[in-house]
């Protein structure tokens, strides 16, 4: 197991290698020019200077080493040495990755939206698997009943309506019409007593359970599906004819087996998750990371965009990763030998 | 050779008719496909009919509620909502017809290929890999943001940024196609049929595109169905985003975020749009899966 968990993990670096030289080709591909926003008074030549002050002169694959270097070894560097307040190296004098627009460090500016961002996906991705669950166990119990038919409906309602529809319809029936709650969310409020949390908990309603409905859509086909498939099974029926009760049956023996290919999926689903929040921040004004990265394409601020586009990339062969290693670890019967 | 062709035919009729009595059991599929073919004709037909130009600004019954005149309401300049509505729709089913095309031949070709000649297998499926772990929204977005200009400088405003987001749709999603098709192909390389038409001398290209191609049709139809759902959903959401198709040459996902500004004022403005992309991809959703039953040999005539 050890063994194959670093056969991974060294594929890992390939992958990440790939990706990342597609998103610095990408963007160094592009047919814009980093000196674009300076006046147009500047003389040619001397724009031509500026552009190879920048490094735009050095060949494309000493760029991408040095892009690399940056990414790959100071950056982390840096993040170390501001989570232990401690100093690695040479930091004082050690490159950091800034926003073009803000002229801040791209690692400060996510760091600050982070919070917003976990805070939402976290609580809709919980909230999802804890409405799939029952659901799904219950549908595939009884198969084909009114139950598992409206389940079926529901989900496929669920994965089908886009959620910048169902956030933009809770807005207009929850806040428009009913005035419950309200339409945009303010990062800036702080929970500090009893109303405070309150106001927290009306305010997230609404983007939670957009992203949990949607969630909860697509695990709750999978938890059915699993289920169904080992309610089949032999060992089910040598419980019964043990005498064990229903519940005992249902609930430990088949639900323990059946969710182990779903707990896969969950976490293959987390960086999909992240994914929908961009839209979902758009919808309910959330300044987290989604929020982020649409203000980065729309003020062309490559650095950000780039660092941002390379975290996603990240969390989806991280997840993959504990995907497939949680699937050795849950099921004896797997061995990648 | 006549005499093959129509036996052919013949067989293919009765296989395909198998098909459809299947697919005909499953309620959900034949209403998705009623619907789907409802919208597609609507938004064919509709422009022609219905014959208010969806640019035409008529300032003094703006931000109105259906009534009979605009059966969808007005819009913030006094545009009918309907006649957008017809229009965007045309867009966003173009937009997903296409993309889906490009995407399941991207996907057959590599699944067949990876599938078929086994030295290419390996290198094939490692890019199919690292394409799968690419973040595809971010990357969507950032294509667009950065090739947009050029395009629409090349080929005009609406033909450019057209071109640009089929081809970003297609390109990010023929994995999962290509996953499937190879292997279908690799199951299928082993049975008798190909072996005897290897024996008597059938060329590669003639054997995939005889033999092989034929029987992973059904595969490919499933993707087919949800590849129109994903790229109609995709496109919406790049619209949605601000980075699709401009504002006055409207599609559902643009209509949808133009109306956003106005909920307040008009609330029922933004459902509009937004029922028409729900209910297409619900539609198209439930034909596929109905497809995938009446497709699966195990389930048929059960």
């Amino acid at each position: 197991m050890l063994n194959y968990t670093i056969r991974r993990l060294l594929f890992a670096i390939p992958t990440l290698l790939f990706i990342s030289l597609i998103i610095f080709l990408l963007l160094d591909l592009a047919p814009n020019d980093p000196t674009g926003d300076l006046p147009l008074t500047i003389p040619p030549e001397v724009r031509e200077k500026i552009r190879i002050s920048l490094g735009l002169g050095e060949p494309i694959w000493w760029r991408y080493l040095l892009w690399c270097n940056q990414f790959f070894i100071n950056e982390p560097l840096n993040m170390l040495g501001h989570i232990f307040d401690t100093c690695i190296g040479d930091c004082e004098n050690r490159l950091r990755v800034s926003s073009w627009s803000t002229r801040s460090p791209v690692g400060d500016l996510i760091a600050e939206r982070m919070p917003q961002t976990l805070w939402v996906v976290g609580m809709s991705y919980v909230l999802g698997i804890l409405i799939a669950v029952p659901i799904g166990v219950y549908s595939a119990y009884r198969q084909y009943s009114w139950f598992d038919q409206a389940g079926t409906f529901v989900s496929m309602v669920g994965f089908s309506v886009p959620t910048f529809f169902t956030g933009v319809l809770m807005i207009v029936i929850f806040s428009v019409h009913l005035g419950w709650f309200p339409s945009k969310y303010n990062t800036l409020h702080v929970v500090t007593d009893w109303d405070s949390f309150v106001f927290q908990v009306r305010q997230s309603i609404m983007p939670v359970s957009v992203l949990a409905l949607f969630n909860a859509s697509q695990i709750s086909r999978f938890m059915r599906a699993s289920m169904l498939d080992n309610l089949n099974q032999d060992y089910v029926r040598t419980a019964r004819a043990k005498g064990m009760t229903e519940q005992v049956v249902v609930l430990v023996h088949v639900l323990r087996n059946s969710l182990i290919p779903v707990v896969t999926v969950i976490a293959l689903g987390v960086p999909q998750v992240f994914g929908g929040a961009i839209i979902t921040e758009q919808v309910f004004s959330i300044n987290g990371l989604g929020a982020l990265l649409i203000l980065g394409i729309q003020g062309a601020d490559i650095p950000l965009v780039q660092t941002l586009t390379f975290i996603f990339a990240v969390l989806i062969v991280l997840f993959n990763l504990i995907a497939d290693v949680l699937y050795g670890i849950l099921d004896p019967r797997i061995r990648y030998d | 050779m006549t005499d093959a062709a129509t036996t052919k035919s013949e067989n293919q009729r009765s296989q395909w008719a198998d098909v459809w009595d299947q697919f005909k059991t499953h309620k959900g599929a034949v209403i998705g496909m009623g619907f789907f073919i409802f919208i597609c004709l609507l938004v064919i037909l509709g422009p022609h009919l219905w014959t208010l130009d969806s640019n035409f600004i008529d300032i003094r019954s703006k931000n109105q509620g259906p009534s009979l005149a605009h059966p969808m309401g007005t819009d913030q300049l006094g545009r009918d909502t309907f006649a957008s509505v017809l229009q965007g729709g045309q867009v966003s089913l173009a937009v997903g017809v296409v993309a889906m095309a490009l995407a399941l031949f991207l996907g057959t070709l590599v699944g067949v290929v990876a599938g078929y000649f086994r030295r290419l297998d390996g290198f094939l499926m490692r890019m199919t890999d690292l394409f799968l772990a690419l973040p595809i929204l971010p990357l969507l977005l950032v294509i667009i943001m950065l090739f947009r200009d050029t395009l629409r400088g090349l080929f005009g405003p609406e033909t450019g940024i057209f071109i640009l987001i089929v081809f970003v749709i297609g390109i990010t999603s023929w994995m999962h196609t290509a996953r499937i098709v190879r292997g279908d192909v690799l199951a299928l390389k082993e049975q008798e049929f190909v072996l005897a038409a290897r024996s008597i001398g059938t060329p590669s290209r003639r054997m995939i595109l005889r033999h092989i191609l034929p029987n992973v049709m059904s595969p490919i139809m499933v993707s087919a169905t949800l590849g129109i759902a994903n790229a109609i959903i995709t496109e919406s959401a790049l619209s949605f985003l601000g980075l699709g198709f401009p504002s006055d040459f409207p599609t559902w996902g643009r209509l949808l975020f133009d109306s956003t500004n106005f909920m307040t004022l008009n609330p029922e403005r933004v459902l509009w749009p937004g029922l028409a992309i729900s209910l297409t991809v619900l539609s198209v959703n439930y034909m596929g899966d109905g497809l995938r039953d009446a497709l699966d040999p195990r389930i048929r005539g059960r």
